[in-house]
């Protein structure tokens, strides 16, 4: 009786097997989300709520800027701090996407009655867009495979290594929305392939419009998405839709990009986007030759008609071409882009673009520490697109391709193939789980129904008298699934361990590990930038190597000399030519630079590794490259590099040298070792006995990683 | 001989195309007229610029890509309402206006802010 009645209550929540799966895959989909913003919180747990690295930096001063002045006022800023005496024009120069994205919470926040910090605002913008992400690879799968190949990509972006080493909480930079914001515009462009809307085409415009505005890696998009409409066109899988969605969407986006200053009209000027133009062009005549042939009976005439309109046609796209390279309207490609498609120029032509560690060329360690199980389910999925082929799966094809190949020569373009590796790899387990699974259900099936074998549909049929080929089948399908769920769990473990001990760390404050198994922590970054706040007139300009130019500007609200918007080539050779001259001439350029403090990074009494000693080579050849007075091998002993007893008189002397070894030969750092031994290079240095003539020692940090030196003003004439 | 003969293929051309042309519906030849109108404007503005020069380029562009982007939504619009084309048979022509039309919206919107 009661039972009846429990029965009767409880049927309006009992729920038809649709309902129960859309139940099952939102709750999932809100899990995924959920994750994948936890998991990028490692870093404010173990630390604090703080900005990480170089460029974050930047960009949380010039939020700052936007929700304390306004977006006028940013627009039109020209910052006189940074790159004195020339100064730096920022509404012109940046991409104003991600600032204005943070404004926007910041105030939507603050409506809401949140009396949030705009920090709090800028280290979460990460992972909040992160978890949108996921949503938008969701859907993405959903449209090229099904909702299980979504789900499984949702799952697989939220925690892939690939994409967390850019957007864990605190890492503000133009990455952490961009990748957001590439997903969703080939999302949205796929979409309008595969529908022919002009709705859609014009939402992927707006998506491609955000992404300009958030990040240069824009160039991408503008190239992959012409190469696939050409690609599709050889193929002959041209289309109405595809002609509505690429015209649509090209007009519009370029038009809303040329909004954005600092790209302005390059997609009509700069090489790089010649190539949506022309293809842009040749889908006009491609649709106007088609037409013709529509309304043309006669296949000879229109063979004839064909003829004239193709050799019209290129003959004219030649010359435009023509003209516009020799009369330098249309720019030729930049050392950037050129870098990207051969991965040896930046090393022979740019050393500014090579200096970078994050773009040096991939190695193999880092491919399988930031994929892991992805990097072998990726040609699975390559498999399993190219046996379903349709203008979707194109897509995601030569996406995962192309940017597999850039990452391969640049390890920060990891972050772009992420995408495409998460979306392909999902595409291998749905299926091949769906598969399984489907093998285990038919076997049970055909148990059942053994007798009507006969009767039963064909494919059932051919089926069952595959299973009776393959006894152990069940047994097999089994197996597979369980280590399907044995590799995806280790991918789990995997993500969380890197996202843990790799991307977490903010690398303005260091840890380590000390002798007793504590932790230590060195916060002498922060320690020496609160001290210029603090000690220097407000107008003081300090040198130091372009790296720490955004965080001496951010933190220290200090004047510099070069940061990390390397813009100026000539500007940071000089630097890096006072770095690696001897102190009189050094001191002639830095009066000429008007300089007041000289600002050294310096690892040896901690064994930091990343300081300026290492990176001297850097500051050569960049000097070198503009000054041909400052000759690498003068540096060297025997193609060697070296700070200790043998090493070249130069860089013994150096102000570089100097600057960083000052008073450390006096300095006891390890234990049996002799006074003066530098830790981060293991050897004891060379100098021991360095005066400075021109400058002073004016602040050393505690554990002396930051030293900062006062520019003395020149001695009385007599 | 062989410059008469391509003459009369060139008139053979025309005519036969002429003629299938007669029978396309109305409304696509409106249709037609406003994309031909589009690209006719847009290459007097190109000869403009030739003759005069191309000083406030963001005024050209935003002429040039007003009449491009008008006569490319057109043709879009064109083969989305033509019965025709079978991609499009769910597609209703009220739908398909209403697209066009917020796209027209969207690039003139963002042609008045380009306009200096």
């Amino acid at each position: 009786m009661s039972s009846i009645i429990a029965s009767d209550l409880l049927k309006p929540f009992k729920l038809k097997t649709k309902q129960q799966e859309l139940l099952i895959r939102v709750s999932i989909l809100c899990l995924v989300y959920i994750l994948a913003f936890i998991t990028r919180l490692f870093s404010v747990l173990r630390y604090e709520s703080m900005i990480h690295e170089f460029d974050p930096y930047f960009n949380y001063r010039t939020t700052l800027y936007l929700t304390q002045n306004g977006f006028y006022d940013f627009w039109n800023w020209f910052d006189s701090e940074s790159w004195y005496p020339l100064g730096r024009i920022i509404g012109g120069t940046l991409y104003p996407g991600l600032m204005v994205t943070a404004a926007l919470i910041y105030r939507l926040l603050h409506f809401l009655r949140f009396a949030v910090h705009i920090r709090e605002v800028c280290v979460l913008t990460a992972p909040f867009f992160a978890s949108n992400t996921t949503i938008v690879a969701y859907f993405f799968g959903k449209e090229i495979w099904d909702s299980g190949a979504g789900l499984v990509a949702a799952i697989l972006i939220a925690v892939c290594p690939g994409y967390i080493s850019r957007s864990v909480a605190g890492s503000y930079d133009n990455e952490g929305v961009a990748i957001f914001a590439l997903l969703f515009t080939f999302y949205l462009f796929v979409k309008a392939v595969n529908t022919g809307s002009l709705a859609w085409g014009l939402a992927s415009a707006f998506g491609y419009f955000y992404m300009v505005s958030a990040w240069g890696g824009y160039v991408f998009i503008i190239n992959l998405i012409p190469l696939y409409v050409l690609v599709l066109l050889i193929t002959g899988r041209y289309s109405m839709r595809l002609y509505v969605a690429y015209n649509c969407m090209y007009i519009l986006g370029m038009l809303l990009a040329m909004q954005i200053r600092f790209v302005g009209f390059q997609h009509v000027q700069s090489g790089e986007h010649m190539a949506a133009m022309g293809v842009f062009f040749l889908m006009q005549v491609f649709y106007f030759l088609d037409w013709v042939k529509h309304m043309l009976s006669d296949t000879k005439l229109f063979q004839a008609f064909l003829k004239i309109t193709v050799t019209f046609a290129v003959a004219v796209g030649a010359v435009a071409l023509g003209v516009g390279m020799v009369s330098g309207y249309i720019s030729p490609w930049t050392g950037r882009f050129y870098s990207l498609l051969d991965p040896t120029y930046a090393k022979d032509h740019i050393p500014i673009i090579a200096s970078v560690s994050e773009h040096q060329p991939t190695a193999w360690s880092s491919f399988m520490f930031d994929f892991h199980i992805l990097l072998f389910l990726f040609p699975a999925g390559l498999y399993f697109c190219f046996k379903r082929l349709s203008d979707a799966t194109i897509f995601i094809v030569m996406y995962g391709l192309t940017s597999m190949y850039f990452a391969g020569v640049m390890v920060r373009l990891i972050l772009v193939a992420t995408p495409a590796v998460c979306l392909i790899s999902a595409i291998a387990v749905s299926a091949t789980v769906k598969n399984l699974a489907v093998l285990l259900r038919s076997k049970n099936k055909v148990v059942q129904t053994g007798s009507t074998k006969g009767t039963s549909s064909g494919k059932a049929s051919s089926k069952a008298s595959l299973d009776q080929s393959q006894p152990f089948q069940k047994n097999g399908a089994m197996a597979l699934l369980f280590g399907a769920f044995f590799l995806l769990s280790k991918y789990a473990t995997h993500c969380t361990w890197v996202t843990s001990e790799a991307y977490s760390s903010p690398s303005i404050v260091l840890a380590a590990r000390g002798a007793h198994g504590n932790r230590v922590i060195f916060d002498d970054y922060r320690e020496a930038y609160f001290w210029l706040r603090q000690n220097t007139p407000p107008d003081a300009k300090v040198m130091s190597w372009w790296d720490y130019g955004y965080q001496i500007t951010a933190m220290g609200n200090r004047t510099v000399i070069v940061d990390n918007n390397t813009w100026n080539n000539t500007h940071i050779a000089t630097v890096g030519r006072a770095m690696s001259s001897y102190e009189d001439e050094a001191y002639e350029i830095m009066r000429s630079l008007d300089v007041d403090y000289v600002l050294v990074v310096f690892g040896g009494v901690t064994g930091y590794s990343s300081d300026d000693i290492n990176k001297f080579l850097w500051m050569v050849r960049i000097g070198g490259g503009v000054f041909p007075v400052i000759k690498e091998p003068d540096y060297l002993v025997n193609g060697e590099y070296r700070v200790d007893k043998g090493a070249a008189p130069k860089m013994l002397n150096c102000l570089m040298y100097k600057l960083s070894y000052y008073r450390f030969g006096e300095l006891l750092t390890e234990y049996g070792k002799p006074p003066g031994y530098d830790r981060a290079r293991g050897v004891e240095i060379g100098n021991k006995d360095i005066k400075l003539e021109h400058l002073e020692e004016a602040f050393t940090t505690s554990n002396w990683i930051v030293r900062i030196y006062k520019v003395k003003p020149p001695n009385n004439r007599w | 001989m062989g410059r008469s003969s391509s003459t009369k293929d060139a008139q053979a051309l025309f005519h036969s195309l002429r003629s299938a042309y007669a029978a396309t519906p109305v409304n696509l030849k409106i249709i037609d007229l406003y994309v031909g109108f589009a690209v006719f404007t847009a290459l007097i503005q190109v000869v403009y610029m030739a003759i005069v020069g191309s000083f406030p380029f963001n005024s050209f562009l935003s002429g040039v890509l007003s009449c491009v982007g008008t006569a490319v939504l057109a043709v879009c619009l064109r083969i989305q309402v033509n019965k025709e084309n079978k991609e499009f048979k769910d597609l209703p022509p009220e739908r398909a206006f209403a697209d066009f039309v917020l796209c027209n919206l969207v690039l003139h919107l963002v042609i008045m802010n380009f306009l200096g």
